[in-house]
């Protein structure tokens, strides 16, 4: 029996996320994407600030942006704002505009 | 004197109509609808009811509810089995077969009850200090077999477990006074409630304890209301508990039903997501400490209330009532009242209530305090401080009462210490979130309704009210004879006394995290409900430190022990992992396929009885020609002006200088550079592109697309569209697969000057579409026929007809090896770059963006000793083992130079072939390699991947 995140996120952690098209829905629903709002260097950048974007995420504590995936849903993606630590939503948008 | 026993009457929660059989360790017994599994056991005078995890020691119900202890069993009932029942939360059914699970023999002569005059060579730690050496696990097995709680029994079914999902305005989880007060203020104000209480009954405590409320006595006021919460729109749901609260209002409970119902039909778990959640959980209360404290017979003075009042259960007929509070006074009256004698020992030098016991005729002895309990199977006897002692069959403790703040904490609340009615209570509020009542450190009845009420939007005004005034209920821990001499219980369950508690922080375990790993109090499974209290005030005196500054250890879910069975729910095997099918299943089951799971896809593996038909599948793959259902590649549309330009970022190889009608095969990098995806882009017109991706990689591809897509394109410039399940494929490949072609007449020009390799074209199919590429995972001229996949079946059925036997997916993994074709994920790792795969052209020729780029020119990419693909031409008989390690040996020191990845023993070459990652395996071509497998020596030559056909030649046969 494959044991899948979404399973194991649906009996425990859910929290309920805004998505722009199909308003709030479960977690489970949703796929992480990571930071929303880095900028992608282009090739020219020195090696260190490459292994900046590859290697290190922001893991901010407090209101942080993120980016997620409506995978069982809309199948869009979109950015939320959301506090890690009290797990608050502050607000989503469509990833753009 | 006689132990516990039925009452003649009384007992609001039985139905004396109603008798109901059962047994306990085998002896036949009876009680009445209604009775828990306790208080039928008690009604029965059964004191002992277990024994000890560790120790072994005589236990006895204790307690009347989810804080219990000691009183765990065994029970069955017709296909139920629940081995570790908690006796005080389950109902008693006809029928029901009740054992003791912790005594080896029976509770009555345990032959392990030696154990216990070995304690004080065991105390808490004994283990983690005298099992280590040499190792733990010598000691595993028998040590377990010591302790532990019920026995599973394997052959048992669990039952399916029923999930429902609620909505509401507000929730209110207990339906004492303060929970009643807020559902009924939030339904006047019109919201909708949702009223949950783990009872049979609403009330609370009023179910047993008296009170005037609106000038009415408690029974006919509950009546009342009973009558009118559901006509103000209250969902009023019986029976169940809340297991935990999570983010966002998020409840999980657990509804049992009536066992002995007509139509009962086991647990059913409820999520709830309320507006608001309002915490009425009430209170419990703490034992007292004092040596002998937990022999059976000693037990919550608030429970031998509840046993009298709900159950009809008088626990004793001579009670000695201690206490340091005055909430137990009513146990007094209501004791002597079923014509039991009764003493009362409490702690104060003075109580109104006491001098109101006294004028009632019951004997009050202030300022005195239990030292000890006599007896050995069960209490005789209560020794007191001023030396006399008392003989008892019960001994009722009261010694403070703890809030339940347990989902509160689930909810991130922070507790603090209140001094007043000596507790841990809410802190800080959590949004969306009230506790109130006696959860809420309110302990009168007075202020819980007032909170209640308050909570529910409410004015807080109270009816005219009288009882349970709660003012002098509170009180901190007594510590004044924990460190008596002989043993002072702690925590029951997990049998940590006073004691162990003091060897902890002299050993330094004084943090209070650390003091529950390091003596296990409160980890039971009643995650020390009773106990933490008492834990914390002993830490605390040990310390020197105010209760309040020991801090508290984190309450998790789930409130009470549930079973796996509720929460998976019906998401058991396919429910749970749905696999997906192919459209032409049945025709190939008529064809004997063998079918496995492929990341969840089930596909034929080999057609026939066994894996040895996988060698003919491949010489006919070789020979003549052979058909494979690849249904599952991936067919995402990619279509629009900027088509061309979101694959070229996507793919490590160019697909914008495709030509129309031609197919490319691209590696998918991720953005640290390591191939991430294979397949093969089909342009079928300047703006319209079909990526055709891994099969397990679909889902993933069409998000990683759309990511980029929406992160750096113009999204009305183009589109992603995965049609994958739209489409049914099946391959033709072999020597004859052309012969095969021209049978079907799909009503296209199969001369390859028309049709070279790696083109696509169109026909037409029993009056589809066809989509017909050139595209070859075998080595062999293939043709890959896309159709409708309704038509699956039929065009399936018309090439088997033409000739081509059917391929199953073993079968093409070994054709794909020889070929030296790689499957991502199993023949490179994470790690693994297209330099090392030998396509190092984009790399060195690509100046513009895509996914990966930079990281193939950071310092790693290009530093020597990266493992690169290559084939391995085995000199043994067998296939090498994969995952089998290339070792170098210096030094008398091995070291591993890479690993074999794919291995399989080749019909064409007539040898075994294997594709592994070596160590600059590019340099050390044609050289002899040693590989290690759990201590054999295995040899294989290093050759390139590409072991049969390296010039392509049969691609064109």
């Amino acid at each position: 029996m494959r044991v899948t995140r979404a399973w194991l996120t649906r009996g425990i952690a859910v929290q309920l996320f805004p998505c722009p098209w199909c308003g709030p829905r479960p977690e489970a629903e949703f796929h992480y994407g990571g930071d929303a709002g880095r900028q992608r260097p282009g090739r020219a950048v020195s090696d260190a600030q490459w292994a900046q974007y590859l290697h290190f995420r922001i893991n901010r504590r407090g209101a942080a942006a993120e980016l997620w995936l409506h995978s069982a849903g809309c199948g869009r993606w979109l950015e939320l704002r959301r506090d890690t630590v009290t797990h608050a939503v502050i607000d989503s948008r469509p990833m753009t505009p | 004197m006689s132990g516990p026993q039925r009452t003649t009457q009384g007992g609001n929660a039985i139905d004396r109509s109603r008798p109901q059989a059962f047994s306990f360790d085998g002896e036949p017994l009876q009680g009445y609808a209604g009775d828990t599994l306790a208080s039928a056991l008690l009604a029965n005078g059964v004191r002992l009811v277990g024994r000890s995890f560790k120790y072994h020691r005589p236990r006895g119900i204790v307690s009347a509810g989810s804080e219990e202890p000691n009183a765990v069993l065994d029970l069955r009932h017709g296909e139920r089995h629940d081995p570790n029942a908690r006796a005080t939360l389950e109902w008693l059914a006809d029928g029901m077969q009740l054992r003791s699970i912790h005594a080896n023999g029976t509770p009555q002569r345990d032959r392990l009850g030696y154990l216990d005059r070995l304690a004080r060579f065991i105390p808490a730690a004994f283990y983690y200090k005298t099992f280590m050496w040499p190792r733990w696990m010598w000691y595993e097995h028998a040590i377990r077999n010591l302790a532990g709680l019920g026995r599973l029994d394997p052959t048992a079914r669990a039952p399916v477990v029923p999930r429902s999902h609620l909505q509401t305005d507000l929730c209110v989880v207990g339906a004492g006074p303060a929970g009643i007060a807020a559902a009924q203020a939030a339904a006047r104000r019109g919201a909708r409630v949702l009223l949950i209480d783990a009872r049979t009954a609403i009330g609370g405590s009023l179910l047993y304890r008296a009170a005037q409320i609106e000038g009415l006595a408690a029974p006919q006021w509950l009546a009342e209301v009973t009558r009118t919460l559901p006509a103000l729109g209250v969902d009023v749901r019986l029976r169940t508990m809340a297991l935990g609260l999570y983010d966002h209002n998020r409840l999980l409970l657990l509804q049992r039903c009536d066992p002995t119902a007509a139509d009962r039909v086991g647990e059913h778990l409820l999520e709830v997501r309320a507006g608001r959640i309002v915490l009425a959980t009430g209170a419990v209360e703490r034992p007292l400490l004092f040596a002998g404290n937990d022999r059976p017979g000693v037990m919550l003075a608030d429970a031998a209330l509840e046993y009298l009042g709900r159950y009809g259960v008088r626990c004793g007929s001579r009670a000695v009532i201690a206490t340091g509070n005055d909430s137990a006074y009513a146990l007094a009256h209501a004791l002597r009242e079923a014509g039991a004698d009764c003493t009362v020992v409490d702690s104060r030098a003075t109580s109104a209530e006491a001098d109101c016991a006294r004028g009632a005729g019951i004997d009050v002895r202030l300022d005195t305090r239990v030292v000890g309990s006599t007896g050995a199977l069960h209490v005789t006897g209560a020794r007191l401080d001023s030396g006399v002692t008392l003989e008892a069959d019960l001994l009722a403790v009261a010694g403070g009462w703890t809030p339940l703040i347990h989902l509160y904490c689930h909810a991130r609340g922070k507790p603090r210490w209140n001094d007043h009615i000596g507790a841990l209570v809410p802190d800080r509020e959590v949004d969306g979130l009230h506790v109130v009542g006696a959860a809420n450190g309110a302990l009168g009845l007075a202020q819980a309704w007032q909170q209640g009420s308050l909570a529910g939007g409410g004015s807080g005004e109270a009816p005219q009210l009288t009882g349970s005034v709660g003012d002098f209920w509170g009180g901190a821990p007594d510590l004044t004879h924990a460190g008596s001499a002989g043993r002072v219980w702690v925590d029951l369950q997990n049998d940590v006394t006073s004691k162990d508690v003091e060897l902890a922080v002299r050993e330094n375990f004084a943090a209070v995290e650390h003091l529950k790993r390091y003596t296990t109090l409160g980890m039971a499974t009643d995650q020390g409900k009773t106990s933490n209290v008492n834990g914390l005030a002993l830490l605390a005196a040990g310390t020197g430190r105010d209760i309040g500054a020991v801090g508290v250890t984190t309450f998790r879910p789930p409130f009470v022990p549930v079973s796996m069975a509720a929460v998976a729910g019906r998401e058991l095997g396919e429910l749970q992992s749905p696999v997906r099918r192919l459209p032409a299943e049945d025709e190939h089951r008529k064809e004997r396929a063998y079918f496995c799971d492929y990341g969840n896809l089930l596909r034929p593996a080999w057609y026939g009885p066994d894996e040895a038909v996988i060698a003919a599948e491949c010489r006919a793959a070789r020979e003549s020609a052979v058909v494979l259902d690849a249904s599952p590649l991936g067919k995402i549309d990619v279509i629009g002006p900027q088509a061309a330009a979101l694959l070229d970022f996507i793919f490590y190889t160019r697909m914008s200088t495709l030509a129309p009608g031609r197919l490319r095969y691209g590696l998918a990098l991720a953005e640290s550079g390591a191939i991430w995806d294979d397949g093969v882009v089909l342009r079928l017109a300047p703006e319209h592109f079909v990526v055709s991706c891994s099969s397990s990689h679909v889902a993933a591809m069409t998000a990683h697309l759309d990511e980029w897509r929406e992160d750096h394109f113009d999204l009305r410039q183009v589109f992603v569209h995965d049609t994958t399940a739209h489409w049914a494929t099946m391959a033709v490949s072999g020597p004859q697969a052309r012969n095969v072609l021209a049978a079907l007449e799909l009503g296209f020009d199969l001369d390859d000057a028309q049709l070279p390799h790696m083109s696509a074209t169109q026909g037409r199919f029993m009056g589809g579409p066809a989509r017909i590429a050139r595209v070859s995972f075998t080595g062999e001229r293939s043709y890959e026929i896309s159709v409708p996949a309704g038509l699956a079946g039929a065009l399936w059925r018309r090439i088997r007809e033409a000739g081509a036997l059917p391929l199953g997916v073993e079968a093409l993994g070994v054709l794909r090896a020889e070929k030296g074709f790689i499957f991502v994920g199993q023949d490179t790792d994470s790690e693994t770059m297209p330099q090392d795969i030998g396509m190092d052209g984009p790399r060195l020729k690509r100046s513009d963006a895509y996914v990966g780029d930079r990281s193939l020119f950071m310092p790693a990419a290009s530093k020597a000793g990266r493992r690169q693909l290559v084939g391995i031409a085995a000199t043994t008989v067998y296939p090498l083992p994969v995952g089998a390690h290339a070792v170098t040996t210096r030094d008398s020191r091995m070291r591993s130079i890479g690993f074999i990845t794919s291995s399989y023993s080749s019909v064409a070459l007539q040898r075994p072939i294997a594709l592994a990652l070596i160590e600059d395996g590019m340099r050390r071509m044609g050289d002899e390699l040693e590989f290690e497998h759990m201590g054999s020596r295995l040899r294989g030559t290093v050759v390139p991947a590409c072991q049969l056909d390296p010039t392509g030649a049969r691609l064109n046969a």
